[in-house]
């Protein structure tokens, strides 16, 4: 009907020999292009296999403490490996104050460098901006870490934990001796570290706003800031929650700074100046010591929760993400 | 029409200042945000260069509490698993990115490509306890553990990239091979990486850069070791391991040789950056 056909045209569909049997039905030419195809198919397979097994590893190794304790692991405070004593809840108090610490302090900061470099900044400033704050990014969290213990320490407990101990001791949150080390330690250096994520997301989300939503708010007769408040962060609200929700995920996770300068005793107490414990030190610093079955298996069970944890917050903000720059929904509106 | 309606309305002064205060403020954001990283690098600088010496790149560690002795196994010790860790991650990692650009277009490449980036959120001390799960149970501490388990976050980084970097070749290109009856593999691999080639290269080098300074995927995979190791089965040390060893050691002399470490370290992982951003902008690629 339109013309001759391909020489090659087989009397049965080509896709219907393949399910048929896909190796034995091609022709000549067609093996390298299906080994090819194999081979990467299995290169992408491997990924999947990887989360298989880590998800395998987790879950079968964690369950004799699964079975000693129950939901209770999480509701105890009890950390006892000589009398075989597990209680997690310590460690997810750390893990869950130290990372909301640093988003209380990265939060603003990485909003305000992003506004800044994409509405403000003179156009030559741009680039260097952005790179020095990616070089944050670069640096070696066991760097922090040895940072954190030799400068940012002896800082805060010679200066600003006496300070903020005298003005807001008070409150509850800042009393007790001023060591240094401890949660405001681990907060502060999170924060450092969780700040270019933030801030290089929201500086993406910021640039997706189109350009005729500031022209528009301009054209009424804004200020430059309403203009940015109105036009772009507004329009930028679920972007920007990804990106925070993706720098949370990263400072639930993050071990060796933290480990560094936390302090790394299992106490839930008021004050930021107390030490305090993660899951992920505990694993950091019991792991390859621990002696007996339900130890190690307690252990592997904390593992599993931080997975699970860092999956769900970072799924969370993949999909938010999604919703801004996929869809760019105000571009199709207009 | 009169004429004062034609007028703008002045903006009032609580406006303006509201405006100036705002400006002011994100100034100061970025002044707060830079101070740390002038501070840590100024610090790490100063330290490092006054601590690094011949000895420090030449030779082992010295037995606990004495002076002198080096991280030179460390620095050999790292680029070993590095390396090790990149002969497997990168081929994974190309591999998976021909698929998802290539042939991924449906919804098994939809949920490989979550599952990549699922992965890349996956804590790296997560990924240590599975590499001593799988590696290290039964037959010790090794480079080549250390290795799968840095591999294992090199794989979702590359991946991506690689997909990314793909589908910025236009079809058009690949349509004009499959003209000329050269088959798709050929196209793919002669045609569509090699002119992205540039692009890959530098999300392996961004991975590579990324996994240098990991700590915590070795604490319980490659463990360390005082001594030169030249045995992928045996334990063996790492620089940022030595560098966290040393850091919770009460010797000054191993504090002085942790900023020297770390000095290095830095060093390769700043310059590894740098070079790619430095290609990307010259590469003839790198600007579509």
């Amino acid at each position: 009907m339109h013309g001759p056909q391909p020489v090659e045209a087989p009397g049965i569909g080509r896709a219907t020999r393949r399910r048929m049997s896909p190796l034995l039905h091609l022709s000549a030419g067609e093996v390298p292009d299906f080994t090819f195809k194999a081979a990467m198919t299995a290169c992408a397979l491997a990924i999947l296999g990887v989360l298989i097994v880590i998800v395998y590893e987790l879950v079968t190794r964690s369950v004799l403490s699964w079975h000693a304790f129950g939901l209770k692991f999480f509701a105890g405070s009890d950390w006892d490996p000589v009398s075989e004593k597990f209680g997690a809840l310590p460690f997810i108090f750390g893990t869950l104050v130290s990372s909301l610490l640093a988003l209380v302090i990265a939060v603003p900061l990485s909003v305000g460098v992003a506004v800044f470099t994409t509405e403000m900044c003179p156009k030559a400033l741009r680039v260097p901006l952005s790179f020095f704050v990616e070089l944050l990014a670069a640096i070696p969290s066991v760097i922090y870490g040895l940072w954190a213990m030799f400068v940012l320490v002896p800082t805060l407990s010679m200066y600003v934990e006496p300070f903020l101990g005298k003005t807001l001791g008070w409150t509850g949150l800042f009393s007790g001796a001023p060591y240094g080390i401890g949660m405001l330690a681990a907060g502060m250096i999170l924060a450092i570290m969780i700040i270019p994520i933030i801030s290089s997301i929201t500086r993406e989300v910021l640039m997706v706003v189109p350009q005729h939503q500031r022209e528009g708010v301009l054209a009424l007769g804004a200020t430059r800031w309403e203009m940015i408040r109105v036009g772009v962060l507004r329009n930028a609200r679920a972007g920007i929650l990804g990106g925070i929700i993706l720098g949370l995920g990263r400072a639930l996770g993050e071990t060796m700074a933290v480990t560094m300068v936390i302090g790394n005793r299992p106490e839930i107490a008021k004050s930021l100046f107390a030490p305090g414990y993660t899951m992920a030190s505990v694993l950091a610093n019991e792991f390859s010591e621990a002696t007996g079955d339900t130890y190690l298996s307690a252990l592997i069970e904390i593992g599993l929760a931080l997975f699970v944890v860092t999956i769900v917050v970072n799924a969370l903000a993949r999909l938010l993400m999604w919703s801004v720059t996929r869809g760019q929904p105000a571009k199709g509106l207009a | 029409m009169t004429a004062s309606s034609q007028t703008v309305p002045p903006i009032s002064l609580r406006r303006r200042l509201t405006d100036q205060a705002m400006t002011g403020v994100a100034v100061l954001t970025v002044i707060l945000v830079l101070a740390p990283l002038i501070a840590i690098f100024g610090y790490l600088m100063y330290r490092g260069i006054g601590s690094i010496n011949w000895a420090f790149l030449t030779q082992t560690p010295k037995p606990v509490g004495e002076e002198g002795g080096g991280m030179a196994n460390a620095i050999v010790g790292s680029a070993f698993i590095l390396g090790i860790a990149s002969l497997i991650g990168v081929p994974f990692g190309i591999g998976a990115g021909i698929y998802l650009a290539e042939f991924g277009r449906n919804r098994f490449g939809s949920a490989i490509r979550f599952t990549a980036d699922v992965l890349n959120g996956v804590p790296s001390i997560v990924i240590g306890i599975v590499g001593w799960s799988i590696m290290v149970r039964g037959h010790g501490f090794s480079a080549l553990a250390g290795g799968v388990a840095l591999a294992i976050m090199m794989v979702p980084t590359i991946s991506r990239t690689t997909e990314e970097m793909l589908l910025l070749v236009p079809t058009a290109m690949r349509e004009a091979a499959y003209g000329l009856g050269i088959p798709r593999w050929r196209t793919t691999l002669s045609i569509t990486l090699r002119t992205a080639t540039s692009g890959v290269i530098t999300g392996v080098m961004l991975a590579f850069a990324r996994i240098a300074g990991e700590t915590a995927p070795l604490l319980f995979t490659a463990f360390g070791n005082t001594f030169w190791n030249w045995k992928a089965t045996q334990p063996t040390a790492a620089l940022p391991l030595q560098i966290y060893v040393y850091a919770n050691s009460p010797y000054d002399d191993w504090h002085r040789q942790a900023w020297a470490g770390s000095f290095v370290l830095i060093i390769l992982i700043v310059t590894t950056v740098a070079a790619v951003r430095y290609a990307v902008r010259r590469g003839s690629f790198g600007a579509a």
